[in-house]
């Protein structure tokens, strides 16, 4: 009975999502926006379980003296930080507690959580982001490392699409004769990524596509009980 | 839908009632002042009326008829469809060389929104909405005779009870799930299927069996999306398996979510593996726990565990966007072993080269049925093969016809936009 309830709606709704996208008269082709929107205000009752969450990891962490216990402590000084002086002043244009903040805003030029998140948020986010760089360098140094048929093929072909995608490429090849005009590595490069490339990436879209199908008829017909937290 | 024509005839003949009566205004205008009567101010009045009375000698007399042109205007609602689209449609006599469309906006006033240049043609007016009238105006000119001509009609798209336009979806959808329900119920009655080797999910073994070695913990990551994204059903489901396992073998377990709907469902499902290995006691709610909803915080925050709690294994499975990298080459570096997958085709080549396994395409939704070895599971797999034979025929089919030059087998499939 615990199990069935969970099931029997699964089943239910999956139905009717599946007809809605094929009927599109009322109320069938309004029930998917319903449904999200029940997600949204359901989401957002969750969010105090995740800070709670949040809370309780770090103050374990912090208690225990866990190993680079300090980052802990800044994690939830930050919390409270942006938390308190949004509470107090607001964002944008929203209020706060307090009011709009006019006189600090003077000072900092914005409000404070607005002073905050684009000066340090902003940066922090795009410091990460510009890791991949380096990442994305260090990764392909070891894809092209020569070891087997595949990566031999891959090595040529990013060699080619990297040339091509670059004036070395034109530099390299623009003495080529017309006849051998499909030898240009910018002309090439068009050419892997319009075709083999695309042809991979779609072979995997329908892959996807076909694995999706199967696992949610497995959900709704209540095959899958993974996501119950059981099999059985 | 009614078709009515403005101030009840073609304007042409209205324009030329009005250049006639003008005509007799002026004459009378220069007969009075021949004979002087607009000297005294008292026969004003009279020349005002002398006015009057040829207007009315002019409405009174219809002027002869002229080849007065003709033609039709309507609206259809588009049948079988969401009841967003109206076809407006019109047969005009020659003798015009410019069209337009109009419809009114908020204050009532025609705007034009379409030019033609055809006698003969139609129009789709697409996202509209359902059950509304729209009126539509249809004005036709002649530059070199100044001819003006307009037509309006009314119309309201209606919407249907099956999208025609999804038909080849829907008998895809059939033919398929079918399959799959025919190759569970095959499965369930004890016929033997083959189910090829998957070799980043029989991969889990060895790396819940490293980290066992080891004493260090395995780190799973469900990816950054939400709940309502099915990769992240997906990975949950992996998850499933892989925490009864590391409950077994009283491994560690490390599960960071990014939002909070992840994260109960991620609890649920890590409480209820424990309890199915019969070990509630090492369960502990913070295995799994909230990180931030924020992409690159995220990922900082993950690079951060690997860095500091050194995981023996790591898996990256769910939706993934830019930071696939960034974690599988933080988790290379530690020298842990890693396995990833993702339906997200972009991401794939980075995982492939950072990570010891990766599950590409489907597999990310074969993990859960492979890793049950459950027959009525395994079975809804060889269905997914039928669907790829299907696709590989269809694709091969309407190249044939693209060939031959035949476009309905096409049409057909691309359905109504």
């Amino acid at each position: 009975m615990k199990k069935n309830i969970p099931l029997l709606f699964a089943f239910v709704v999956g139905i009717i999502v599946l007809a809605s996208e094929f009927i599109p008269h009322r109320p069938f082709n309004s029930i998917t926006e319903t449904l999200q929107n029940w997600f949204m205000i359901i989401s957002g009752f969750a969010i105090l379980l995740g800070q709670i969450s949040l809370v309780r990891v770090n103050v374990s962490k912090i208690r225990n003296r866990s190993r680079d216990w300090q980052f802990y402590l800044a994690c939830l000084i930050s919390f409270a930080l942006m938390v308190i002086i949004g509470l107090l002043w607001g964002k944008q244009e929203a209020r706060g507690i307090l009011g709009q903040g006019a006189a600090i805003t003077a000072n900092l030029g914005s409000k404070p959580f607005d002073y905050l998140f684009d000066n340090v948020y902003i940066h922090l986010s795009a410091t990460m982001f510009s890791l991949l760089a380096f990442f994305i360098a260090s990764a392909a140094y070891r894809a092209f490392i020569i070891r087997s048929f595949e990566s031999n093929l891959l090595m040529i072909t990013g060699v080619i699409v990297i040339l091509g995608r670059t004036s070395m490429g034109s530099m390299l090849t623009g003495w080529l004769p017309a006849r051998l005009h499909f030898l240009h590595l910018p002309v090439l490069t068009d050419f892997i990524m319009q075709y083999p490339n695309s042809a991979a990436q779609r072979a995997i879209m329908i892959s996807a596509a076909l694995g999706i199908l199967g696992s949610s008829l497995r959900i709704i017909l209540g095959i899958e009980r993974s996501y119950l937290g059981s099999d059985k | 839908m009614t078709l009515t024509a403005v101030f009840g005839k073609p304007i042409s003949h209205v324009a030329q009632h009005a250049d006639a009566a003008e005509t007799m205004i002026a004459f009378v205008n220069r007969i009075c002042r021949r004979i002087g009567i607009l000297r005294y101010k008292k026969y004003e009045v009279i020349m005002r009326i002398c006015s009057l009375l040829a207007i009315l000698m002019v409405l009174a007399f219809p002027l002869p008829a002229l080849d007065a042109p003709s033609g039709t205007f309507t609206i259809e609602d588009v049948p079988w469809d969401n009841g967003m689209k109206l076809l407006l449609k019109w047969n005009l006599s020659a003798g015009f060389d410019s069209l337009q469309i109009l419809t009114p906006d908020s204050l009532g006033v025609f705007q034009s929104i379409q030019i033609d240049n055809r006698s003969t043609g139609d129009q789709i007016m697409a996202n509209l909405e359902p059950n509304q009238d729209y009126t539509y105006r249809l004005e036709a000119y002649n530059r070199s005779t100044g001819e003006r001509y307009a037509l309006q009609a009314t119309g309201k798209p209606l919407e249907g009870w099956f999208y025609l336009g999804k038909l080849s979806y829907l008998i895809m959808l059939l033919l398929i799930s079918g399959a799959i329900l025919y190759y569970i119920f095959s499965a369930r009655r004890g016929k033997e299927l083959f189910i090829r080797r998957i070799s980043g999910l029989d991969s889990m073994e060895e790396a819940i069996g490293r980290a066992t070695e080891k004493g260090k913990p395995i780190l799973f990551v469900p990816g950054i999306s939400d709940l309502e994204d099915i990769q992240t059903i997906a990975a949950l489901t992996i998850l499933s398996h892989l925490a009864y396992r590391a409950a077994e073998y009283d491994t560690s377990l490390i599960v960071p979510c990014r939002f909070s709907m992840v994260l109960s469902a991620a609890r649920e499902v890590v409480r209820e593996a424990y309890m199915k290995a019969g070990k509630p006691d090492a369960y502990r709610e913070d295995m799994v726990f909230y990180l931030t909803d924020d992409q690159f915080g995220f990922v900082a925050g993950i690079d951060g565990i690997m860095v500091r709690e050194q995981p023996a294994a790591n898996f990256f499975l769910g939706s993934f966007y830019a930071e696939s990298l960034i974690l599988a080459e933080t988790g290379f570096s530690t020298g842990a072993i890693q396995t990833a997958g993702t339906a997200q085709a972009h991401q794939l080549p980075f995982f492939v080269v950072s990570c010891d396994y990766t599950l590409i395409g489907e597999e990310l939704f074969a993990a859960s049925a492979y890793l049950s070895k459950d027959p009525q599971q395994l079975g809804s797999l060889k269905g997914h093969d039928f669907g790829k034979l299907l696709v590989i025929l269809l694709i091969l089919t309407g190249i044939g016809f693209e060939i031959a030059g035949i476009s309905w087998f096409r049409t057909f499939f691309e359905g109504v936009r």
